[in-house]
């Protein structure tokens, strides 16, 4: 077991403190042990979006890494501050564009805790289930690029094969195949349509076969093994002083899961396990997340055989929008749809901070409402942007073929680092 | 619905709701001193203390077992005094609950002590806040900016920038 690193070692550089390492490098021993520095990025296809990396290189192994992030900045958390309350659920969508689901739950949960909503069973359990939905889908986007990173181009195939099939869950359920905004606060937008509970019945039974078939395809497979086995180890003390979450946090040996350890929407009523690996290498986490997939088919079974009858918004007429039946026949519904519609609702003043697991890790949401329309400030806590502070530590002193093994493995989103 | 009385504020009415339990909650224990106000809002612990206390409070929060730094942000409170408030968010992996540090900064003297020290996960959040609220962090390793562009004029995020940029 290794030693956690000193604080001053797991701090990431700045770029300027790479470059004038290599300067230094460069001038001591009269040249001799002089370095590198190489830009990989923005536009790189291993680095999943726009990442820069400046990483200083002896020869072929990283000596000093620091990454530029900020490449898809487009202030959502400043446009959430003009919009009112329902209307930042559409933003949320955009910032982890591969979990949207995951990102309208954890703001919903967070204005529900403002209000002080008691959501029905029926929404909490479709929450459940898409929201396992959106994790396996999730962790196939994954799965495929970083295969395709590491060179095996065949798997990328069969996960899109199956993530298709979310897709057009999603297209049924909510009517966008990315973007789907079908939480809303309070409970849902729409009534789960007939062929609904069918089709993620029909998902659901293929599925494991498909698991099976990913790791039939690498979990043996030599050149998979090699490429993964050791590399970017990450101790459980690092991990943790520099906010690692999600699968890289259990790959490290620690066994937390916000699901089932500070439960949300109705988690408590699910069994499942928290995979956990202690070896905390790249290969650790393939594992963790491959069965955190057959986890999450399990939850979905569960929630699909257990879904409750009954409302799936809350009762707060005055909160929710009415459906267009009663608009159109009930003059007090009207007056509530015009209300809601054309100056929002007034939400008691106060801060909370709500956080879910997302398919990376915590995702939070702090709400503070000065008891206004419009919320005074909405910010996201977002699991990419910390555990990619904990990249440098992970590639040091390794090869720089490496360092795409290891992005691969940390799943990271740009649009939920840069916001 | 939320009901506003449930809402405890004043160090004192918090501490003696924490120490209801039978158990010396870790949280009162760590702050008795440091405290300055403190709220009990949403079944969530907010504590604020003084901006030169603010490492001695992340320190005394990790000894109380408060042992995972979540987020660091900033509010601004433009045009009302102390202007900013600088909120952290610490999760115990043990206690299974999670802890809001708050520090009260006004227009004029918008800086406060760095606890990268503590926590070397408070890199990149200091760095946010710095560049888009604008407040500094004595002692960080790298405070330059790190979603905006490295000479971009303002700090976006604070109320009294506009919401288009500058035109």
């Amino acid at each position: 077991m290794a030693t956690a690193t000193p604080i001053k070692d797991q701090i990431t550089p700045g770029i300027d403190d790479v470059v004038a390492d290599a300067l230094k490098h460069g001038n001591a021993n009269g040249g001799k042990d002089h370095t590198m520095v190489l830009n990989m990025g923005p536009q790189h296809p291993s680095t999943h979006g726009v990442l820069r990396l400046v990483i200083e290189i002896d020869g072929e192994t990283v000596v000093a890494l620091a990454p530029d992030i900020g490449y898809l900045h487009t202030g959502i958390e400043k446009t959430c501050e003009a919009k009112f309350f329902q209307q930042v659920v559409p933003l949320t969508d955009r910032i982890d564009y591969l979990s949207p689901m995951t990102n309208n739950l954890c703001y919903c949960l967070a204005v529900e805790k403002l209000l002080g909503l008691e959501i029905p069973e029926r929404a909490q359990y479709m929450r459940v289930l898409l929201n396992e939905l959106t994790r396996i889908s999730s962790h196939l986007v994954w799965l495929g690029t970083h295969a395709m990173d590491i060179g095996a181009l065949t798997v990328f195939l069969y996960c899109w094969r199956e993530r298709e099939d979310i897709s057009r869950i999603y297209e049924n359920v909510s009517g966008q195949r990315m973007m789907s905004s079908y939480f809303r606060i309070g409970g849902l937008s729409l009534e789960p349509p007939l062929d609904f509970f069918k089709q993620v019945q029909d998902f659901l039974n293929k599925m494991p076969a498909a698991i099976d078939q990913y790791e039939n395809l690498l979990t043996g497979n030599p050149i998979w093994m090699s490429r993964l086995k050791g590399v970017g180890y990450l101790s459980a003390e690092d991990a943790i002083a520099l906010g690692v979450t999600g699968p890289p946090l259990r790959a490290s040996g620690v066994d937390w899961d916000l699901r089932r350890d500070m439960p949300y929407s109705g988690y408590e009523k699910f069994k499942f396990d928290v995979p956990v690996s202690t070896d905390g290498d790249v290969w650790a986490r393939y594992v963790v997340r491959i069965q955190e997939m057959r986890e999450s088919v399990k939850i979905c079974q569960q929630a699909l055989d257990g879904m409750p009858s009954g409302p799936i918004v809350a009762d707060a007429p005055k909160i929710i929008l009415p459906n267009r039946e009663q608009m159109k026949t009930q003059m007090e519904s009207l007056i509530h749809h015009f209300k809601i519609v054309t100056e929002g609702f007034a939400v008691p003043a106060g801060e909370v901070f709500q956080a879910v697991e997302s398919p990376r890790g915590e995702m939070g949401y702090y709400v503070v409402s000065d008891g206004t329309a419009k919320p005074f400030r909405v910010h996201m806590r977002n699991p990419s942007f910390a555990t990619l502070q904990a990249l440098e530590t992970m590639c040091k002193g390794r090869l720089i073929a490496d360092v795409v093994s290891v992005i691969g493995s940390i799943d990271i989103v740009l649009g939920e680092i840069d916001r | 619905m939320y009901e506003p009385a449930s809402k405890i504020s004043g160090t004192e009415a918090v501490f003696a709701h924490l120490m209801a339990n039978e158990y010396e909650h870790p949280a009162v224990a760590a702050f008795k001193t440091l405290a300055t106000d403190a709220k009990f809002d949403r079944a969530e612990l907010t504590i604020t203390v003084a901006a030169e206390n603010i490492v001695a409070a992340a320190e005394a929060a990790k000894a109380a077992g408060y042992n995972f730094l979540e987020d660091v942000t900033c509010l601004d409170w433009y045009p009302s005094e102390p202007r900013f408030r600088v909120t952290y968010h610490i999760l115990s992996h043990k206690l299974k609950s999670r802890l809001r540090l708050g520090v009260e900064l006004g227009s004029d003297a918008a800086s406060l002590d760095s606890i990268t020290g503590v926590w070397p996960s408070a890199n990149f959040y200091e760095r946010e806040v710095f560049d888009l609220f604008g407040v500094h962090f004595n002692g960080h390793p790298n405070l330059v900016r790190i979603m905006m562009p490295e000479d971009w004029n303002g700090h976006p995020l604070r109320k009294d920038y506009p919401v288009e940029g500058y035109r």
